[in-house]
């Protein structure tokens, strides 16, 4: 029962800010300042992720070659620069990410 | 013959929406596969946490955001009071207000339950393929929308069951870095999005800032350092629009 009425709080505190911009769509012009600052959401909250996710392993900075996660990133950020395939990027990150695996361990 | 009219305008319209439902979801495809593991990795926590199976799925279903579920489900395990529970969801979630505002103008038109639905199926990657459309085509885009978000919403629940039920055979499956794939998605995403050299200068502020703020609580070096990059895309955006203004008026001048 108390875990029913978490996963109804957690989604509703999820929902609302996923939704309110939505709503208000109609009512509010957004400044131009603030369009300004959107175009830059996906770069910035994305690369934060990526690097807190990748560059760390057990909350310590990891900038190694026996970081499998660093060479992963590095060969998909060079595949995304160089071709358009999506898929190629994630699977030879992926690839990338388990022979190094397997090879530093 | 009006009567003719009336259905050839109207089929194409009809296929056309199902074309570019059918579109969003084959774009999102490639991030499906990077969703997948993630969602393993999650089913497989929530059994090594000893939860039901289903408030697991019960979070997938209704909260619908990955990061969130695995910090929401560690916290539940430690016992962690709900109010903080509720905050820390919150935050860490907060950043889909930014990809709200950012779709803001393109679903204008949309009803109150398209809006609804649109909203509570926001994830990073639906807002990534979506974003990247709207650089080539609006129409229908709700449509495109909706096909990313609902085989996204579907693959989220399914491998969550399957995490679940196949945790028990793999006890330590969160320590195959099965996360990598969602790493390398966001990663070519972002190279996607590198248009000029404010979003290098963006990233690689993002970059910096998240080293020095990865030890803040409840994910708040996580908006920080957003709002960090931000601003210095924005600020190097106005400074290079100033340089290319005095290169005009010199060429004016000449």
């Amino acid at each position: 029962m108390t875990d029913i009425v978490l996963i109804a709080a957690m989604a509703i505190v999820t929902f609302i800010p996923r939704y309110l911009p939505l709503a208000l769509s109609e009512r509010i012009r957004l400044p131009v300042l603030l369009q300004e600052c959107l175009q830059f959401v996906p770069v910035a909250v994305l690369s934060v992720i990526i690097v807190q996710s990748a560059f760390f392993q057990q909350g310590e900075l990891h900038l190694s070659g026996e970081n499998p996660y660093l060479w992963a990133t590095l060969v998909a950020f060079v595949l995304a620069r160089i071709q358009s395939s999506m898929l190629l990027t994630i699977v030879s990150g992926m690839v990338v990410f388990a022979l190094c695996k397997w090879f530093l361990m | 013959m009006e009567h003719n009219d009336s259905i050839t305008t109207q089929e194409p319209a009809i296929s056309s929406k199902l074309q570019t439902f059918g579109q969003g979801a084959m774009v999102s495809l490639p991030l499906i596969l990077a969703a997948l593991p993630f969602a393993i990795v999650y089913g497989a926590l929530g059994e090594a946490l000893n939860m039901s199976f289903w408030t697991v799925i019960a979070i997938s279903m209704f909260v619908f955001a990955g990061a969130s579920q695995f910090i929401a489900l560690n916290l539940m395990a430690i016992g962690a009071q709900h109010p903080i529970i509720i905050f820390t969801v919150f935050l860490v979630n907060l950043r889909h207000t930014l990809y709200a505002m950012t779709l803001m103008p393109h679903f204008k038109s949309c009803n109150f339950w398209q809006k609804l639905t649109l909203g509570f199926s926001l994830t990073d990657e639906t807002f990534a393929v979506v974003v990247n459309q709207t650089t080539k085509s609006t129409s229908h885009i709700g449509w495109f929308y909706a096909g990313s978000a609902l085989l996204m919403y579907i693959n989220w629940i399914v491998w969550s069951a399957v995490g679940f039920a196949v945790g028990a055979q793999f006890p330590q499956l969160q320590d195959y870095g099965l996360d990598v794939a969602m790493v390398v998605a966001f990663t070519g995403i972002v190279v996607v999005s590198l248009k000029t050299t404010s979003h290098w200068l963006c990233m690689i502020a993002a970059g910096i800032s998240a080293v020095f703020t990865i030890d803040w609580p409840y994910q708040t070096g996580l908006l920080f350092s957003t709002f960090f990059a931000i601003a210095v895309g924005v600020i190097s955006c106005r400074f290079q629009k100033k340089d290319s203004e005095i290169l005009n008026e010199v060429s004016i001048n000449d």
